[in-house]
């Protein structure tokens, strides 16, 4: 004789139904804290962009330390951070944001670099000073390379966020833990089924930002 | 000189790491509105000659003189601002419309819009481009058009000089032909002191007033007018630069519109077959050139006029082969050598205007 147990449903319907509220709080600090630490990262990248630009032999150990940032293991660097920083946003978003910093440091010179050295003399010649140079025609030209590296930060921080949940900070990490520790499937499920769809959204909403500041990549060449 | 617009003293030029120099000790005056073309084999140094009027390339040493100021007196971009810049690749900016690459160098001055505005519609008929062309992005006009905005924007702020590094080099024969053309007409009406490099010799003598033969190292080999250098050509290395054909070179330069012609053998349709044949026998033909008052009939065999109480009766045959009195020497020469007698019939419209021979070229060159 065997007794068979009853599983509980995989998904919980009315669970999710009464939940939604709870789901749209930790989408919107799911959102903030993704978006807080790309902007950042941007600002931090950008930044240490023009010093290794400028200096070249700056972006060697650049680019050195911020793959080493990046091979940390997220749980590691916040166990790590914690005791300085505490279970904080700080701690958060410190993780966040150097795990955005290779990507982005590295598709912004590459956007740079792969400027036409003709265009960037022409606009010389023209008689641009090197600042104006450098937001006029340089960075508005690695655009395309910038947002590609902006959408694979963003897509990878929505996924490191459901860690942060860890040190407290809310987000979809904590619907995943709670339904861990209660063993229930349904808000497991819908912590990680939010967050490849914000992910997913993030994505294409970047497309679309791509496509509306860079409108010349959009038109194609008409014959002669 | 007090109409230099352009002077070069002593320029020496450097490059980290090399072992000679890439221009050494060069010395260059160039006239106020002159058309100044570079020329010289890879490594003569003339396109880094080029950059450093503009500071694109800062000499070793030695002293530039622009418009009577130093070059390095004032800061790079203000200095570059008063000179207009084309360079092969073009470079237009990729991110801006078509309206907006024109008005880069006004943009950068501060021109007010309405000036700006004013400004590019002009440069867009100035250059032949087309109107609707200005909302464009660069990608999306062919290379000719591309270039042609390359020069409008150059033009832009009026700049006194122009410095063109190999503009016509990556379009087409034809196409380049055409630009080159354009250009000089420009030219006429602009009045530039344009510095123009180019490899090709044929370029650099068709659109020069004068020509700089630079030889490796940026050696200055002869410096003189196209017609000067094609006849008493300096040395050695500009004879072998300038090739075994620079005779037939020298006649591209000659207008046939210039040449004195002979009218040869000619006679009306209205003239006696008597008249006609006092006209063959003085010129030594067995053939008749037939006019009718200044229009060209084309012309008839001596024997063909037996039996005729007019020329006219006659049917004249048309010539297999004219050129216009606006073509150049070499021209000429081309359609003489594709007729069967050696002779070309200039005309100017339908008029006639004179018989061309290979002796007349031949003194012509020998001037």
């Amino acid at each position: 004789m065997s007794v068979v147990a009853q599983a509980a449903p995989l998904i919980d319907w009315a669970w999710i139904v009464d939940h939604l509220d709870d789901m749209w709080d930790r989408t919107v600090e799911h959102v903030v804290l993704t978006g807080l630490a790309v902007g950042i990262g941007l600002v931090v990248s950008v930044a240490l962009s023009v010093v290794a630009l400028r200096f070249r032999r700056t972006y060697a150990p650049i680019s050195w330390t911020s793959g080493v940032l990046y091979t940390i293991p997220s749980i590691a660097l916040f166990a790590f951070l914690v005791p300085f920083t505490g279970l904080s946003l700080l701690t958060a978003e410190i993780g966040l944001v150097s795990y955005t910093l290779l990507i982005l440091i590295r598709n912004i010179v590459a956007g740079i670099d792969g400027v036409p050295a003709s265009v960037v003399e022409a606009a010389r010649a023209m008689g641009y000073t090197e600042r104006r140079l450098f937001w006029e025609i340089q960075l508005p030209l690695a655009v395309p390379v910038v947002m590609a590296g902006i959408r694979i930060a963003a897509v990878t921080v929505v996924g490191l966020v459901t860690v942060t949940s860890l040190i407290g900070q809310g987000g979809y990490g904590a619907l995943i833990l709670r339904g861990l520790s209660r063993n229930f499937a349904t808000e497991i499920f819908v912590g990680t089924f939010l967050s490849i769809a914000l992910a997913v959204a993030i994505d294409f909403g970047l497309l679309g930002v791509q496509r509306l500041v860079a409108p010349w990549m959009r038109r194609r060449p008409r014959a002669a | 000189m007090a109409d230099s617009m352009i002077r070069l003293e002593e320029v020496i030029k450097t490059f980290p790491g090399a072992d000679r120099p890439a221009v050494d000790g060069l010395s260059l005056e160039v006239g106020r509105g002159e058309f100044v073309t570079l020329v010289g084999p890879s490594g003569c140094g003339k396109t880094t000659t080029l950059k450093m009027i503009n500071r694109i390339i800062e000499p070793t040493s030695g002293t530039i003189w622009v418009d009577g100021a130093k070059a390095t007196d004032m800061p790079a971009f203000e200095l570059r601002r008063s000179i207009g810049y084309v360079i092969q690749q073009i470079g237009l900016f990729p991110h801006r419309t078509i309206a907006q690459n024109i008005a880069t160098v006004p943009e950068l001055l501060g021109w007010d819009e309405a000036r700006i505005r004013r400004r590019v519609a002009e440069l867009v008929e100035l250059v032949g481009l087309a109107p609707e062309m200005l909302d464009r992005y660069p990608s999306e006009l062919s290379g000719g058009q591309q270039q042609r905005v390359g020069v409008a924007r150059a033009l832009a702020a009026d700049p006194p000089v122009l410095l063109m590094d190999e503009p016509f080099g990556a379009v087409d024969p034809i196409v380049r032909g055409r630009l080159q053309d354009e250009f000089l007409a420009l030219q006429r009406e602009l009045k530039k002191t344009v510095v123009f490099v180019t490899h090709d010799i044929d370029e650099a003598i068709k659109m020069g007033d004068r020509v700089a033969i630079l030889n490796i190292g940026g050696v200055l080999e002869q410096y003189d007018t196209p017609d000067r250098i094609l006849a008493e050509p300096a040395n050695d290395f500009v004879a072998g630069f300038l090739g075994a054909d620079r005779g037939i070179k020298r006649l591209s330069l000659i207008p046939l519109r210039s040449v004195d012609l002979p009218t040869g053998a000619v006679c009306d349709v209205s003239d006696t077959p008597e008249t006609a044949r006092e006209a063959m026998l003085a010129q030594g033909w067995d053939w008749v050139t037939v006019l009718d008052g200044e229009r060209l009939l084309g012309w008839v065999w001596g024997s063909e006029l037996e039996g005729v109480s007019k020329v006219g009766e006659a049917t004249p045959r048309p010539f297999r082969v004219t050129v216009d009195a606006g073509a150049t020497l070499r021209e000429a020469l081309d359609a003489i050598v594709n007729t069967r007698n050696n002779v070309g019939v200039v005309v100017e419209g339908d008029a006639y205007r004179g018989i061309l021979t290979l002796d007349l070229l031949t003194v012509e060159l020998t001037r």
